[in-house]
């Protein structure tokens, strides 16, 4: 929070990825200045405004260990690390895509291994989130955990599925791939560490009020 | 050579084992001068007496059969082998009875949490009903605190019933209420709201739902509780002027929100603070149904600190000077 003069209240997260630039500017809408964030790709802290950036899938890590106060992460991240020990007390709308199942187009190799072999071999960088979905619809899964381009594994034949966020589909156009089912919507959450809710309750108060309003 | 130790456990080593001691003894004999004699208990346990007590304690993750085929377990918390033990060996005690302990508990690995091995100081309050009982056991933890060089520490003081009342008193269906307990206990406020706006309550009911439990703070919180909320209110309000008494008002967050997971917690729960620690130093509250279960029908109060993680807290105090 900037606060004229002195050392910002709170320590915020902010996620180097797709959420970037619309969290900068819900940031600014609220008062804080983040031209030296947008200025600078390689620095991480920003301690004049109280900012610390990293990879998104960081966010969770770095909240829950109280080095930032609150974060700002998206739901598909906080959805893979579940048990992360931290408050979601916001739901900030933007930054919308959703977490689907993907097959190769014009055949049917999910349906047909769920049949014949019992199981369904799926891809993706959210193993839980997809081992989750499968056994909650009661359907036995192996997943394969690949860091890269998720749409490569169905195409070379080393799953019948994919699990992944897709935004307008473009990608999985490209590759041949389509929606086979919608698991959630996911949109950025705002998040605080538990000890700093209760200390710096007001300060987080302050921000969630504000956040909300500009929503 | 490197020999591997299980995950979640680590050795001490001479230099932190010396401050770990000198801290375990300021605490003991905080304790000890308060009339909470130290007692050490089994560190296995016969699985059916615990799981008297909370059927958590029952899923606990170190288990092993005796040669009789019995099922041990390591025990995941004090509390409830405090509670064995004054059954068994204080039945026809004149009560309140005071117990300190300073020993390791077991627990998987869960939310936020590493380790399964944990060294646990805290003290038990057996036969001390409501608010002065609760109130005797917070100030002796915070002049525990404050004698091991702790400043920057809080009390979270809540009502561990609190929200359950709340669900039946404004007659949200019975099946929805333990999802909404879960979502509050895991601190998913975004899904405990949507959850709720899809009952259809009325909207001052729903927003009494959503609301109540993000606040937090000084005693003017303990306002915002009517109707429903007033009776676990009223429990906090009371204790609030027994803290008075105590002159430890000031260390206390009331958090109409907080809950702790272990299911014996009947009243006042509370949770311990501290800037230079992500996570809580330690916990407890009030249990008055759990003594009965072993036999002796008394109320009780109790609180744990993680050692190791008051330790933390006290480096970084000193290194702030």
């Amino acid at each position: 929070m900037k606060e004229t003069g002195s050392v910002p209240l709170l320590t915020i997260a902010v996620p180097r990825g797709n959420l970037f630039g619309e969290t900068l500017d819900l940031l600014e809408s609220i008062g804080i200045d983040t031209a030296e964030v947008r200025a600078n790709d390689r620095k991480l802290l920003f301690e004049d405004a109280g900012i610390v950036t990293m990879r998104p899938s960081d966010v969770p890590t770095y909240v829950e260990h109280g080095a930032a106060d609150i974060g700002i992460v998206g739901k598909d991240v906080l959805a893979e690390q579940v048990d992360r020990d931290v408050y979601e007390l916001l739901d900030l709308g933007y930054g919308a895509c959703r977490m689907v199942v993907a097959a190769r187009e014009g055949d049917d190799t999910l349906a047909e291994s769920l049949r014949r072999l019992g199981r369904a071999r799926v891809a993706t960088k959210y193993p839980r989130t997809a081992a989750e979905y499968f056994a909650r619809t009661g359907r036995h899964a192996e997943i394969v955990e690949v860091k890269g381009s998720v749409e490569l594994a169905p195409l070379t034949g080393m799953v019948d599925a994919i699990v992944d966020l897709s935004d307008t589909g473009t990608t999985l156009r490209e590759n041949r791939l389509v929606e086979l089912e919608e698991i959630f919507t996911s949109t950025a959450r705002l998040i605080a560490n538990p000890v700093a809710h209760k200390l710096k309750a007001a300060a987080i108060d302050d921000i969630v009020a504000r956040l909300g309003e500009s929503r | 050579m490197i020999h591997p130790i299980p995950p979640g456990t680590r050795d001490v080593l001479p230099d932190e084992m010396r401050e770990l001691r000198a801290l375990s003894a300021r605490l003991r004999e905080m304790f000890e001068q308060a009339g909470y004699g130290e007692v050490r208990t089994p560190a296995l346990e016969y699985e059916d007496v615990l799981s008297r007590g909370d059927d958590r304690a029952a899923s606990a993750p170190y288990r092993l059969f005796d040669e009789h085929g019995r099922v041990l377990v390591l025990r995941s918390d004090m509390t409830i082998p405090i509670a064995r033990l004054v059954a068994s060996r204080y039945p026809d005690a004149e009560p309140p009875l005071r117990f300190s302990y300073f020993q390791h508990a077991y627990r998987a690995p869960e939310r936020g949490r590493t380790s399964t091995e944990f060294l646990q100081g805290g003290i038990e309050l057996i036969g001390a009903p409501g608010s002065a009982g609760d109130a005797e056991v917070l100030a002796l933890v915070a002049q525990g605190l404050e004698a091991i060089g702790l400043r920057r520490y809080r009390i979270g003081v809540g009502d561990g019933s609190l929200y359950r009342t709340l669900l039946a008193e404004l007659q949200v269906p019975e099946a929805e209420r333990d999802p909404l307990l879960r979502l509050l206990s895991e601190r998913r406020f975004v899904e405990l709201e949507s959850r709720v706006a899809r009952l259809n309550l009325d909207a001052d009911v729903s927003a009494t739902l959503a609301e109540l439990p993000r606040v937090r703070g000084g005693p003017e919180v303990l306002e915002r509780g009517s109707g429903p909320a007033a009776a676990a209110v009223a429990g906090l309000r009371e204790l609030h002027a027994e803290l008075e008494g105590h002159a430890i008002a000031d260390r206390v967050i009331f958090d109409l929100g907080l809950v702790r997971e272990l299911d014996y917690y009947t009243g006042a729960v509370f949770e311990v603070y501290d800037p230079a620690v992500g996570f809580a130093l330690g916990g407890g509250g009030r249990y008055d149904g759990l003594l009965a279960r072993f036999g002796r029908d008394l109320p009780a109060c109790g609180l744990a600190l993680d050692l190791q993680a008051v330790h933390t807290a006290q480096a970084e105090e000193e290194r702030l000077g």
